[in-house]
């Protein structure tokens, strides 16, 4: 048995590895995915067999290198990091599998280096789900968004490096900018960036240069979409469908609001959170992301651009649960880490079977597909269920909770807004798979033709992903544990 | 022999050049050049950990005792500045044959290796000496031979370049001279000790200030700060490829030592800053660089000269630092020092590469370069990233330090410009990476990979911008040293 703090790194070791298997086997299409999904299992084995010792309330730590005196290059496994690693390993399987039928039906060029990008993109995101610092974080933070500058400007085309431009100069203008002057300001304060139970920035300074530091990460965190600088996400759909799936739903998305739940709970600790000018106005510009981009996906008939923008709404909802700042607003934001996880990817996966299947972007053209594709369509409903929150879909939980923190904060203002952003994602999702089913065809003789489901992979990972967002609706706890034990540490 | 090592740091290259000429054989001059590299390195890297080791190295030359003879000095900072310069020359000096051999008719290769290992005397001599008319000496050494170098660009235009240069460099090396007169007639003396014990008591009167003053525009100029690089975008870029990665890693470094040893360790840092206010004229001056060379360089249409104002910018970083006048400041300039000779190495000499197999670095002609020359491209982007001051490379650690000497100071704004400059790098860099990647390439011209001699010291260098920016205890541990030395606050 080996030392469990080795095993972090062995998590971070094997995506790596597989990108390389990747590159060694470029040429034979069939162990080059095969290659994938084995190292993906074995990540995912090795991240599961943390959790045991988390439980148990062993805190693995792995510490590499001195980069400059005093920062170190090192990981920790904590709760809510571990909720994170769980979520983007498990996924990394499903998408793999989704992938190969996507990519080969749909004829993709230069697969190869899609799915080298694509390992190192999942090492990056377990390196930020583990980081033991900030500096570790922002390291990881930055190898995320570069690596994914290849997989989302894939195409090459024009409109790709426009996209591209958009997708780098937005993501690494804030954290240069902003997160960058955050943390090493953090680090003259406090002479550490270790994250730390209960927060190490209390009492280190005036109540307005605290709030300058948080208005620094909660804007510097780019990838967590806050508006105004959400503009990077519509921008990468034009990647191919299970990068948008898997990065742009889970990976690189979450990576972004977890960095600010982590930078809540373990810079400033909820209790200095609360008492901060800046905490309430920065909950109320989440509100307004959250309600705009609900909005804005109202108006989308690109399929994947409303999501994108569902996505932006959303995100915002994990944002809002860190700065309500007290045990609810927690647990329900690193709840809605999964379980949007869980329900967005679904609804990417349909999106993008339509598009293998059918060649079909824009839902006005979706008018009776659902006959021919019942699964897919049928995982959307569900997938849609769990991110306007209804039962019997797990993203009703981390709503519940969040509703509750709003309560707790007595922000009624907030909790009206989170009732009415559901209301429109009612419409806005359900419009999709109601045209499909229930619409006619506008052609029924020439359109529809020979359509059938998406390649079977691709069906497979459609299914497990919707059957998961199900079965947390029943069985939550997993995530609900992880997050009592985040908030139970803070609050000791 | 150990003990003789300042001396023969200096005297076996510049013995090395003048057989490396009389040779007269492309292949025998180039390995008398690369064996003089690879001896200076050594005993670079020597000298530094001696010092580290056991404090600063006297070495009398030819046995006359210190004020009168002529001392050469080690401490940690100019043998971090030695290990810089070599470590760059022996890289060079391999990468030159193959890239020489493409870039300048063969009569004159012997004489381009002799004038390449001169100009590293020059150099290695500034940096170890304890005299200040010696300096004046060597800088003329390195200069010359850099004019030499230059002129030997095959482009037409390296011929004004040069000129340009040699006009400018030698105003500079004027009013570098004229200073130390200066400061001679006051003090009757040459070594720098003496001079820093004898330089108060004559400070008041009006003769220090104008030495002082003819010093800083002097050094200013070596070391192309704005507004005074105008002759550097020109030396750059018509320069042979070898050329422009060796001077941009070296010259200007080698200019940002004297700059730092004249007006911390002569001077002494209360005389430079609280009485003659150095840091009113540095630090807006390095502002300025960082914010319009980079501008500047987001225009440029050839890498050579876009990567040539970045070297005026990233000057403005090293001066920044040192303007500060702090611990954390100098150390953030002397690090930049190294970091920088490592990330410009590694893009000029990507430059070099394609030159080597395209004939020019203009952008429209490096369409799909990234799919055509997959190594070159990627070491640029590693290059580049680092350039940026992404994490994990050496640029970032640079940054780190930087930001961290304004935030100190309470000069947020100042850490802000730091940080736009490094937002202004990612436009440049990825104007290249969008060419090379995003365009596709003609594919009758059957361009192929460089080989291997030119690849591996690029990547070498490229390699160091990694592991230095992820291991970055030693580098940085020099520097504080050397800075805690410089502000005397070291025990």
């Amino acid at each position: 048995m080996i030392d469990t703090n080795l095993v972090v790194g062995v998590c971070l070791l094997l995506p790596v590895l597989g990108a390389f298997l990747v590159l060694v086997f470029g040429s034979r299409p069939n162990v080059r995915e095969a290659a994938t999904l084995l190292t993906g299992g074995l990540t995912f084995w090795h991240v599961w067999g943390l959790l045991h010792h988390v439980r148990e309330g062993a805190r693995p730590r792995l510490e590499l290198l001195e980069i400059v005196p005093g920062v170190q290059l090192a990981f920790e496994v904590e709760p809510l990091g571990l909720l994170f690693a769980l979520v983007a390993s498990f996924l990394w399987i499903v998408t793999t599998l989704y992938a190969i039928g996507y990519m080969r039906g749909h004829h993709e060029k230069n697969q190869t280096r899609f799915f080298f990008f694509f390992a190192i993109a999942i090492a990056g995101a377990l390196g930020v789900a583990f980081s033991a610092n900030l500096f570790t974080l922002f390291a990881f933070y930055e190898v995320l968004t570069l690596c994914t500058f290849p997989l989302v400007t894939h195409h090459q085309t024009d409109e790709a490096r426009k996209a591209g431009r958009v997708y780098l100069g937005i993501l690494l203008t804030t954290s240069v900018a902003f997160q960058l002057l955050a943390i090493i300001w953090t680090w003259q304060l406090a002479d550490t960036v270790d994250f730390t139970e209960g927060g190490i920035l209390s009492g280190t300074a005036s109540n307005g240069v605290l709030s300058a530091i948080l208005v620094l990460f909660v804007f510097g965190v780019g990838k967590a979409a806050v508006m105004p600088f959400h503009r990077w996400l519509p921008a990468a759909m034009v990647a191919p469908t299970p990068v948008s799936a898997l990065l742009h739903a889970v990976a690189v998305v979450k990576a972004g609001v977890f960095t600010v739940l982590k930078v809540a709970v373990y810079i400033f600790g909820i209790d200095l959170l609360g008492t901060l000018a800046a905490t309430t106005w920065l909950a109320w510009i989440a509100a307004a992301t959250i309600i705009l981009g609900s909005l804005v996906a109202f108006q989308k008939d690109n399929l994947k651009a409303r999501l994108a923008y569902s996505t932006i709404s959303q995100l915002s909802y994990i944002v809002l649960g860190a700065l309500l700042a007290n045990e609810w607003g927690v647990i329900g934001g690193g709840m809605h880490i999964a379980m949007h996880a869980f329900g967005k990817i679904t609804l990417f996966f349909a999106a993008g079977a339509v598009l293998v299947a059918a060649h079909e972007k824009d839902i006005s053209r979706m008018h009776g597909l659902g006959r021919r594709m019942p699964i897919t369509f049928g995982a959307f409903f569900i997938g849609s269920l769990s991110i306007i929150g209804l039962p019997p879909a797990g993203g009703s939980w981390s709503k519940w909770f969040l509703g509750m923190g709003t309560l707790e904060a007595g922000q009624v203002g907030l909790l009206a807004v989170l009732m009415l952003s559901s209301l429109l994602g009612l419409y806005y999702l359900l419009e999709v798979p109601v045209k499909a089913f229930f619409f006619r065809p506008p052609d029924d003789a020439q359109r529809g033709k020979g359509i059938k489901e998406a390649p079977l992979p691709s069906l497979i990972a459609i299914g497990i992903t919707a059957s998961a967002t199900v079965g947390f609706f029943f069985w939550p706890d997993l995530w609900h544990e992880l997050m009592s034990m985040v908030v139970s540490g803070v609050t000791q | 022999m150990t003990d003789h090592l300042p001396v023969l740091l200096v005297v076996v290259p510049l013995v090395a050049a003048p057989i490396a000429a009389l040779l007269n054989h492309p292949r025998l001059s180039w390995a008398v050049a690369v064996a003089a590299t690879l001896w200076t390195l050594y005993a670079g890297l020597e000298l530094l950990s001696q010092t580290m080791a056991s404090g600063v190295i006297h070495y009398e030359l030819g046995g006359w005792a210190a004020p009168y003879g002529i001392e050469y000095v080690v401490d940690p900072l100019n043998a971090w500045v030695v290990v810089i310069v070599t470590l760059i020359g022996a890289l060079i000096a391999p990468y030159a044959r193959v890239s020489v051999e493409r870039e300048i008719t063969e009569d004159r290769i012997p004489l381009f290796y002799a004038a390449f290992i001169l100009c590293l005397t020059g150099l290695l001599g500034i940096a170890v000496t304890g005299d200040v008319f010696n300096v004046f000496v060597f800088l003329e050494i390195s200069s010359l031979s850099a004019y030499a170098l230059i002129a030997l660009g095959s482009d037409r235009r390296a011929l004004t370049a040069s000129f340009q240069y040699l006009i400018m460099g030698s105003v500079g090396a004027t009013f570098i001279v004229i200073g130390i007169g200066l400061m001679y007639v006051m003090t009757g003396t040459l070594n720098m000790a003496d001079l820093a014990d004898r330089l108060p008591e004559v400070a008041s009167s009006r003769t220090i200030p104008v030495a002082f003053t003819f010093l800083t525009v002097g050094i200013t100029l070596k070391l192309a700060l704005f507004p005074l690089h105008l002759w550097l975008p020109n030396a750059y870029t018509y320069a042979p490829s070898a050329v422009t990665a060796f001077i941009a890693s070296t010259a200007t470094k080698v200019a940002v030592y004297l700059l730092l040893r004249f007006f911390f360790t002569i001077f002494g840092a209360t005389f430079s800053f609280d009485v003659m206010q150095l840091d009113r004229i540095l630090m807006p001056l390095a502002l300025i660089a960082i914010v319009a060379m980079s501008l500047v360089a987001i225009y440029q249409e050839n890498v050579k000269r876009l990567l040539a104002y970045s070297s005026v910018a990233q000057i403005g970083y090293m001066v920044l630092g040192i303007s500060f006048a702090s611990v954390l400041g100098l150390t953030a300039g002397i690090l930049h020092l190294f970091n920088h000779a490592l990330m410009k190495g590694a893009l000029f000499m990507s430059m070099g590469c394609v030159m080597y197999r395209v004939g020019s670095v203009r952008l429209e002609r490096m369409n799909g370069l990234g799919r055509a020359m997959p190594w070159t491209m990627a070491a640029f982007v590693v290059g580049g990233l680092s350039l940026i001051g992404v994490p994990l490379t050496v640029g970032f650690v640079s940054k780190w330090y930087l930001v961290q000497a304004a935030l100190e100071q309470g000069m947020w704004p100042v850490a802000g410009v730091v940080l736009l400059g490094s937002l202004l790098a990612l436009m440049y860099v990825w104007k290249v990476v969008e060419v090379a990647y995003f365009r596709e390439a003609d594919p009758e011209l059957g361009i192929s990979e460089a080989p291997l001699s030119l690849l591996a010291p690029t990547w070498l260098l490229v390699l160091g911008n990694l592991y230095f920016g992820i291991n970055a205890s030693d580098s940085v541990g020099v520097a504080t040293r050397a800075a805690e030395m410089l502000l005397g606050v070291l025990s």
